[in-house]
């Protein structure tokens, strides 16, 4: 009787492959749509926060010492002979002023009388910008360069990192690691989580409210057989629509970071996504098992998927322990604990540290998991309140 | 005559929710919907089981076909008992009732091939089956069309056939006719009888007098959960037509005039 398993995973892929807008929606749509979108917000937020790379901001400057004036190859464009609340409205309204700064009237003169074991408060320069304009941001941050500059020059005492470098020893990889592992184990838990909510409720709780799992139930198939075959064939489709929302991340990773050099999917070995595979396969069986139960509960599709809501948040908690450093598994047996365990694991296999027993472990817990949901499943199958509440 | 099957005083009591309290205006907090029920059927006849609506044919039928179980009591099909054997009695029935669907998705082709495959045949037999109960049924035409979009007596006569894909010899029809044009209906009622003919067992519940009378060999009436006259045809009509005899019955035990 092995074989009414087949049979019923063969029904359940019929009924999702055949129906051509169920692929669509639930397989090719969510990595497509995910590779757009995050394509677009890269694209975005680097027109927002880069500033135009050929402006030369315009600063009015009130009391502009000839120090300043004199410089040759400015960064910036003085605009001296103004008032300074004239140039603070013109900055407010962006008509073509990006900074103002003010200087003490005598401020070349203060600055060279001023003795810092004085106590007293030293010469100030105010620099008025809005951050709201990148352009005024880009301003601020470079006249603030340009009066560090002046000031060293003043007191020079010794350098930090003035060679050629480079001094950050951290490789594009590792950087894509720390991103990676910091990002993705949470959105491949909501992609996986979306994945499964897609399609065990329309199965479980929608042949209760279509009338048709009755219709399996006067067969001799055995109740644990149907829910085995119906949990392990929704995995495999929820394991698809997942991987597909995991590629298009993985393609569009790239375009969001502002197309930062090294963070890309082929920064890992073909054993680091044989590890992940494992471990999100197991997470999805277990995923559709718990989503399972609660469809099995409720009376029709509506009902099922209100019900699995708190269960997203559970699952969406869960998953920020991977942002979170002190959160992390520390132990192994920790890695017993469901769902938390595919987080830490995803973790460790996107930050390069990838822990074999850990994953093992994992998946195997997942797989007792799931079992023991088998189990409960077969007992709703077999319970008639369950099984004609409609 | 061989007794096929055997109803032994079959008992199943529901809890009633605080909603069905208020809509059917009671406190009783449960409800005995059948109530020490016996009786038996015979290889190659067909027993009809009368009742108006909440007598408990229906969950009669369903504890017969697995669906739920007894609070106490038994029921042998062919031997097979519904407790213990739950998985062997389904294999020796055919149950169908407007309650059990079809997935609208799949074409009668595609489904027959499944439920024939969940029965444990093999592709053969599910060949040379489907090829007789199709041509008998007329479904050859519109085998390869989505359940969605068939009449109400295709799908009808497509439940029927998938009910039997595996050639039971026990057959439980709750309300066969239900909702069907006269000429489905005649299909349907014209089958039953060659199942008969066949030495199948055939059970049908219905409100239907003219069907039983009709039909069926013997007739049990079940009135609040209690099988209230069981016997042959020809005795419970030997001086009044079943109708009124159903109604003089309904009136004694349900204590209400009709």
């Amino acid at each position: 009787m092995k074989s009414n398993i087949i049979t019923i995973m063969k029904k359940e892929f019929a009924r999702f492959f055949k129906d051509r807008r169920m692929v669509l929606t639930t397989i090719l749509m969510p990595g497509l749509l995910i590779y757009v979108m995050y394509s677009f917000m890269g694209q975005g937020m680097s027109a927002l926060y880069a500033p135009d790379e050929e402006l030369v901001p315009k600063v009015y400057a009130v009391n502009l010492p000839q120090e300043f004036a004199q410089m040759e190859q400015l960064p910036v464009e003085f605009v001296t002979d103004v008032e300074a609340e004239t140039a603070k409205k013109l900055l407010q309204e962006e008509a073509d002023c990006h900074l103002v700064a003010v200087f003490a009237e005598n401020f070349s003169q203060e600055v060279e009388e001023y003795e810092a074991s004085s106590g007293e408060p030293a010469p100030v320069v105010e620099l008025y910008y809005k951050s709201t304009s990148t352009d005024s941001s880009a301003a601020f941050e470079t006249m603030k360069e340009l009066l560090n500059g002046y000031e060293t020059s003043l007191v020079n005492k010794f350098d930090v990192n003035s060679g050629a470098g480079p001094y950050d020893l951290a490789t594009e990889q590792d950087m894509a690691g720390t991103m990676f592992s910091v990002m993705l184990p949470l959105l491949m838990m909501i992609f996986l989580f979306s994945g499964c909510m897609s399609i065990a409720p329309e199965s479980i709780a929608g042949e209760k409210e279509r009338g048709t799992i009755a219709t399996l139930l006067v067969t001799p198939m055995k109740r644990s057989h149907l829910a085995l075959g119906k949990i392990i064939s929704l995995s495999v489709i929820g394991l698809l629509s997942g991987l597909s929302s995991f590629i298009g991340t993985m393609l569009s990773l790239p375009k969001l970071m502002g197309g930062m050099e090294g963070v890309s999917a082929s920064v890992y070995q073909l054993g680091d996504y044989l590890l992940l595979l494992a471990v999100i396969l197991s997470t999805s069986l277990l995923l559709i098992a718990l989503i399972s139960i609660i469809s099995a509960f409720a009376k029709n599709i509506k009902e099922a998927t209100s019900w699995v809501t708190p269960l997203m948040i559970v699952v969406i908690v869960i998953s920020i322990t991977s942002m979170i450093g002190s959160m992390q598994a520390k132990t192994l047996p920790m890695y017993l604990i469901p769902l938390y365990n595919s987080v830490q694991c995803m973790n460790k296999i996107f930050s390069f540290e990838p822990n074999l027993a850990a994953v093992l472990l994992t998946a195997a817990a997942n797989i007792v998991y799931t079992g023991l949901c088998v189990g409960i499943l077969t007992k709703m199958f077999n319970n008639e309140r369950v099984v004609f509440s409609r | 005559m061989k007794e096929i099957l055997v109803v032994k005083d079959l008992k199943k009591t529901f809890r009633i929710s605080a909603k069905q309290q208020k809509l059917e205006r009671t406190k009783e907090k449960i409800k005995v919907a059948v109530h020490d029920l016996s009786f038996q059927a015979y290889e190659g006849e067909i027993f009809g089981l009368l009742g108006p609506n909440g007598a408990g044919k229906t969950t009669t039928l369903r504890m017969i076909a697995t669906l739920i179980a007894p609070e106490s009591g038994d029921v042998l099909v062919d031997g097979s008992s519904v407790v213990r054997e739950p998985d062997l009695v389904r294999s020796k029935i055919g149950f169908l009732t407007s309650e059990l669907k079809l997935e609208e998705f799949f074409t009668p082709n595609y489904l027959f091939d499944f439920f024939g495959q969940l029965h444990g045949m093999e592709k053969e037999q599910i060949e040379t089956r489907k090829r007789d109960l199709f041509d008998r049924f007329g479904i050859t035409r519109f085998a390869e069309v989505k359940v969605a979009d068939l009449s109400t007596g295709m799908k009808q006569k497509v439940s029927l056939v998938v009910s039997i894909v595996h050639n039971p010899d026990i057959i439980i029809f709750d309300e066969p006719t239900n909702g069907l044009d006269v000429l489905t209906a005649k299909v349907v009622t014209d089958f039953l009888m060659e199942l008969k003919v066949q030495g199948k067992t055939v059970i049908v519940s219905t409100h239907i007098f003219s069907l039983v009378e009709k039909i069926c060999d013997r007739v049990g009436v079940i009135i609040n959960g209690t099988m209230v006259l069981c016997d042959t045809l020809p005795s419970v009509t030997q001086e009044k037509c079943l109708e009124d005899v159903f109604f003089d019955i309904y009136a004694e035990r349900a204590g209400e005039a009709v």
